[in-house]
This record gives structure tokens, sequence and C-alpha cells, in this order.
């Protein structure tokens, strides 16, 4: 599985997501968007990458995404077609409490 | 990670939304974004090595800041009340650089460091937005601001505040695009306090327009908030005192604002109480946090307000005192003087440690411990629900006879007292105990007492030790500008006629 680390980038290889990791496992853990594997920044997507049409409920600006399991966090910094997975398990959307203002 | 992500969210998101007003003249995060670009290509030509901003609340600030995170290069916001000797010092430790100041003091420090700008010259080259600075980095550990702290404990120390305590901290504690687009937050802490950082950086996140006074004056900040339409404000406490004054004596009430925060000292439980009484629909949050933090990492927030104010449990009651609990990403434990964690109500060292935490100063080693928690050198307590009440700086305590006493306890068992509006506890060298417990006493308009009087009612409460042999009265306490009591002000002065 790939390492990832807090405040590591990744982009969808098959649409405009680009997400930055709040937290992962220390494991690792292998994300995909649209159905084919994120990439890190600088990584190219590799000949012929498509978007799933089974992994294409999008994602949107500023949401928080989790594994079931509640030990990935993604924060969506630019928002696309695909939708966010790890090992081929759906992320969900993190309904945050909001904090009170605080400055 | 870098700044620049926050607003290029913002952008995308809502772009044409007023992202800073400064009277009449104003950004929208699209512009912000734009400006920054051209700007950070202008100051990167410079060579500079900063970018500072020596200027009232303008836009000129949040410009400067986002400009310097573009360019990879520290934002250094100065404080504008220094002059001379003070300011040449700080100046000629952080050149070469860009500053930004107002369009007086640009001639007179020009050749001071290396390029001295005007702030109108800087804002409108920004807004021409001719040329755009290449992609900003996103080296995690490129330092996003250099703030040098206000000095109460000594000579001034730059804080360390990288891009990834700053926006950890934004991630941590901010909803993206959580405010409504009527929403404005009242800026008026001065730009070199953290406080008037995180606040930009809160509001451009969650999308909530910034107001700002160019500095505070409580007739201006209510007029302000009324004509705006300000639902969101930071005040340190004597700002409140001083607001809650005026509301009172014009008459006035502040219908749109909903959320009122504080920080930045300590807030004595009769202005609160009097603010929540004059305010019962806005919605008041106590943050607690320091520099080396970036900012809040415990909160009072309003629901602990509300149940403070309501509860027959005197436990619950004490909490308006608090500064609430730990953020969810923040560590906190209370550690007596051989590291061990504290229990339940024993005084201790502060500790925190999270992703925003620098614990850092430009030029001296870290002072987090090597498994990254932050000896914070505040004093405080907590109770079994994890609520803290903080109890002054470490360096504030008094030893007397071996006896280690706090500051805060003793001041908050005097402010009780119905003669007593503001006090001081201080510690003076004396032969026989080492040091002694010595109480500056501020007296409300038309009330009297004697200094027997207080020191009986200390040590009905406490004990005995605690009873401060020394009891002076003045007209008021010296605090600086942002609401800092200057302690080591006082102990000289009485140290001085001692």
């Amino acid at each position: 599985m790939a390492q990832l680390k807090a405040g590591a980038r990744l982009k969808s290889a098959v649409c405009a997501t680009e997400v930055i990791v709040i937290a992962a496992p220390a494991a690792g853990a292998d994300v995909q968007c649209g159905g084919a594997a994120m990439l890190a920044a600088g990584e190219q997507a590799p000949a012929g990458a498509a978007l799933d049409e089974a992994a294409a409920a999008g994602t949107t600006l500023g949401k928080r995404y989790v594994s079931p399991a509640g030990d990935l966090e993604l924060l969506c910094t630019k928002p696309g077609k695909g939708s966010l997975a790890v090992g081929g398990t759906p992320l969900v959307l993190k309904e945050a409490k909001p904090l009170p203002s605080s400055d | 990670m870098n700044l620049m992500m926050l607003l290029e969210m913002a952008t995308d998101g809502f772009g044409d939304r007023v992202a800073v007003q400064n009277g009449s003249d104003r950004f929208t995060y699209a512009e912000l974004f734009a400006a920054a670009g051209a700007a950070a290509d202008i100051v990167a030509v410079s060579g500079a090595a900063r970018l500072a901003v020596l200027d009232v609340n303008s836009l000129a600030v949040p410009l400067g800041l986002f400009t310097a995170a573009w360019a990879g290069i520290p934002f250094v916001p100065l404080n504008y009340r220094l002059t001379g000797a003070e300011l040449d010092a700080l100046l000629g430790s952080i050149a070469p650089a860009y500053l930004v100041t107002d369009a007086e003091r640009a001639g007179t420090l020009a050749g001071a460091v290396q390029t001295v700008v005007a702030r109108e010259a800087f804002l409108q080259n920004g807004r021409a937005a001719k040329t755009r600075a290449p992609e900003w980095s996103m080296d995690a550990d490129a330092i996003a601001i250099l703030l040098f702290t206000s000095g109460t404990t000594g000579a001034p120390k730059a804080a360390v505040l990288r891009q990834k305590h700053l926006v950890s901290y934004i991630f941590g504690s901010v909803e993206f695009g959580g405010a409504a687009e009527e929403d404005a937050a009242l800026v008026s802490v001065p730009p070199y306090h953290i406080a008037g950082m995180a606040a930009i950086l809160s509001s451009v996140y969650s999308g909530r327009r910034v107001v700002q006074l160019t500095s505070f004056d409580a007739e201006t900040w209510v007029t302000t908030a009324r004509a705006e339409r300000v639902t969101h404000a930071f005040v340190v406490p004597t700002m409140l005192t001083r607001i809650v004054d005026v509301l009172v004596r014009d008459g006035v009430t502040l219908p749109h604002l909903r959320a009122l925060s504080y920080g930045g000292g300590k807030m004595p439980q009769p202005v609160i109480e009097r603010a929540m009484a004059l305010m019962p629909e806005t919605a008041f949050t106590n943050a607690y946090g320091l520099t080396e933090t970036s900012s809040t990492i415990t909160v009072l927030g309003p629901d602990d307000h509300r149940a403070a104010a309501a509860s027959d449990d005197a436990g619950v009651r004490r909490r308006i005192v608090s500064v609430g609990r730990a953020l969810p990403s923040i560590e906190l434990e209370v550690r007596d003087e051989e590291g061990r964690v504290c229990t339940v109500g024993v005084s201790g060292e502060i500790h925190v440690r999270g992703e925003q935490v620098s614990g850092e100063y430009l030029g001296l080693a870290s002072r987090l411990t090597s498994d990254g928690w932050f000896p914070t050198r505040d004093a405080g307590a907590l109770d079994p629900e994890g609520y803290l009440f903080l109890e002054g700086r470490i360096d504030d305590v008094i030893v007397r006879g071996g006896e280690n006493l706090s500051p805060g306890e003793i001041e908050e068992v005097l402010l009780a007292h119905p003669s007593v509006a503001d006090c001081a506890v201080v510690g003076v060298a004396d032969v026989q105990w080492g040091e002694a417990v010595a109480a500056v006493v501020v007296l409300h308009v038309g009330r009297a007492a004697e200094p027997d009087e207080l020191r009986e009612w200390v040590k009905a409460r406490l004990r005995s030790s605690r009873a401060p042999g020394h009891v002076e009265f003045r007209e008021e306490l010296p605090y600086n500008e942002t609401g800092k009591l200057l302690r080591r002000k006082l102990r000289d002065e009485l140290a001085r006629r001692a």
C-alpha cells in the first residue's frame, strides 16, 4: 500500500479533483478517485485512464471525506466528477460539528 | 501546504464575495488573489528575504500576508507604535526586507531595509495585476509568519509560524465556506497580534467578510458594528469593558452581532456577566491560545457560557472564568515540576501538542519536547470535565518561604470583593520569606476598602500565606494596547520603591 502522510496532496488521474490528506492510517492506503488510483504531485496519469461511471458521484470543494473505519480523512481542495474511495470502498462525506468561531 | 491554498479555495468557491473592506476600500476574494499574484512577482524580483508591514489595520495587511505566502518568504507584521531605536533594531533583524508602510513613514524609513513602499503604491501595484508570480511552493516547513511577541516578559523575540502550523490550524478549526453571504467579522486587534492574523485566515476560509477597524476605539467599534451589520467579532478583555460602557452610556444595541469571541488576557467575571446580560442574543466564546500555538487551543463555547450562567452547581458556575476545553485537534495536559501529569484540580504547567503548535523562536532551539509537546509556561488546572482554569505565567508564580503561590488564584478572590474593580498580585523581594505577596488594587468609583480588610478577605477564603502583606491602591493598572497586564512593570516599580 502507498504510504500517506498528513499534509500530502493527491490529484485524480481521471478528473479535476485534488485533495489534501488530513489523516491517514499508519499502514498507508490506496486512494482512488473516479475508479482510478490517485496521483502524487508531479505524477502523470497512465495512458487511457478514464472515469468509471460507477464512481462518478463527484467531489465538493472544501468538504471532508472519511473511510468507514475513520482512519483516512481527505479534504477536497479542487472539485471534480469522480468520487473518492480507499481500496475500492467509497469514502463518505464527513459531517463536522462546527466549532464556535474563536477569532 | 501553503496559506495560498486557503485563498485559492475561497476564490474558487465564492470569488465575488467581499473578502475584506476598510472604509469604502475593498477586495473581493478574486481581486485579493490576483493582487497577491502580482505583488508576489514584484516582491520576488526585489530579492527581499521577508515582507514586512508596518501599518495600522489596512488592506495592505491581508494583501501582504498572501503575497508573502505566494512569494515563499515570511510575512512580518510590525507594531506600528514602535519608533526610534526599538524599530531600527527590528528592521535591522529582518533585512533584506520589502517593507510596506504608511506614506509618511515610507519617506523617513527609506533605506532602512532593502525596499520601502508606501501602502497605496503596494495596493495599486497589486490591483494593476500586470504580471503574476509563478506557482507558489507547497513546502509545508517554509515560514509563513514571523511574529514579534509583545515583550511583556522581556526583549522581543520572533515566534516562527510555518505554513503547516497555520494551514493545520485553519483546517482543524474552521468549516470551509461555513459563513453565510451576509456574515461580517469586525477586526480591531492590531495586525501584529496573532489574533489579527488568525482572524484574516479564519474569515477567508469560512467566506466571512472582514471589516477592518484601523485601530481600536470603543465608539468607532460600536458605530461600525451597527453600520456594517457585523455578525462576528473578536475582542480582548479591555476592549469589551469599554464597548459595554459605550453601549450602556448611549443606550444602543448590536442587533446583528451573533457571535462575540474574546481572549488575549484574563476576562474579569463582572465584565463578561455584564456583557452577557446586555447582549442576551449574542453567543459568547472565550478562546485561549498563544502566538506559538497559531492562536486558539481551547474554547469555552456559547453553550458553556449559558450552562455556567444558568447552573446552581458552584463547579459549573465557576466555568464562566475558565477558558473551556481543548480543540479536538489539540492534546492538552497539566504537568507538575517533575513532568508528571497532574490529577484533576491540581495546578501545574500547561502542555499542548498538535499540528498547529510551533513552539519555536527565530534563531533559538525549538521549545518542543522530543515527542512534540510544547510547555506553554502558563500555569493552570483542569476540572473533572476537562475545563481549563488559567493561573497566570509560571514565571509569575510567587515563591514565599518555599511555598508556590499563584497570583491568579489570589486575584480571583480579590476581584470577588465588592469594592475591587481590578487588581494584580505580584511577588516582591522579602528578607524573611524570599518573596512576599503584594497586591495592587483598583477600587470601584465611590467604593472604599482598607488594606487590612482585603487581607482578611483573602485569609478567610485561602490560606493565610496568600494574604497580601503589601496592598497598594491605584487609579488603574498598566496594560499594553492589546490588553496584557504589564506585570514586570509593576514588579519593577514596587521593587524600586521598596
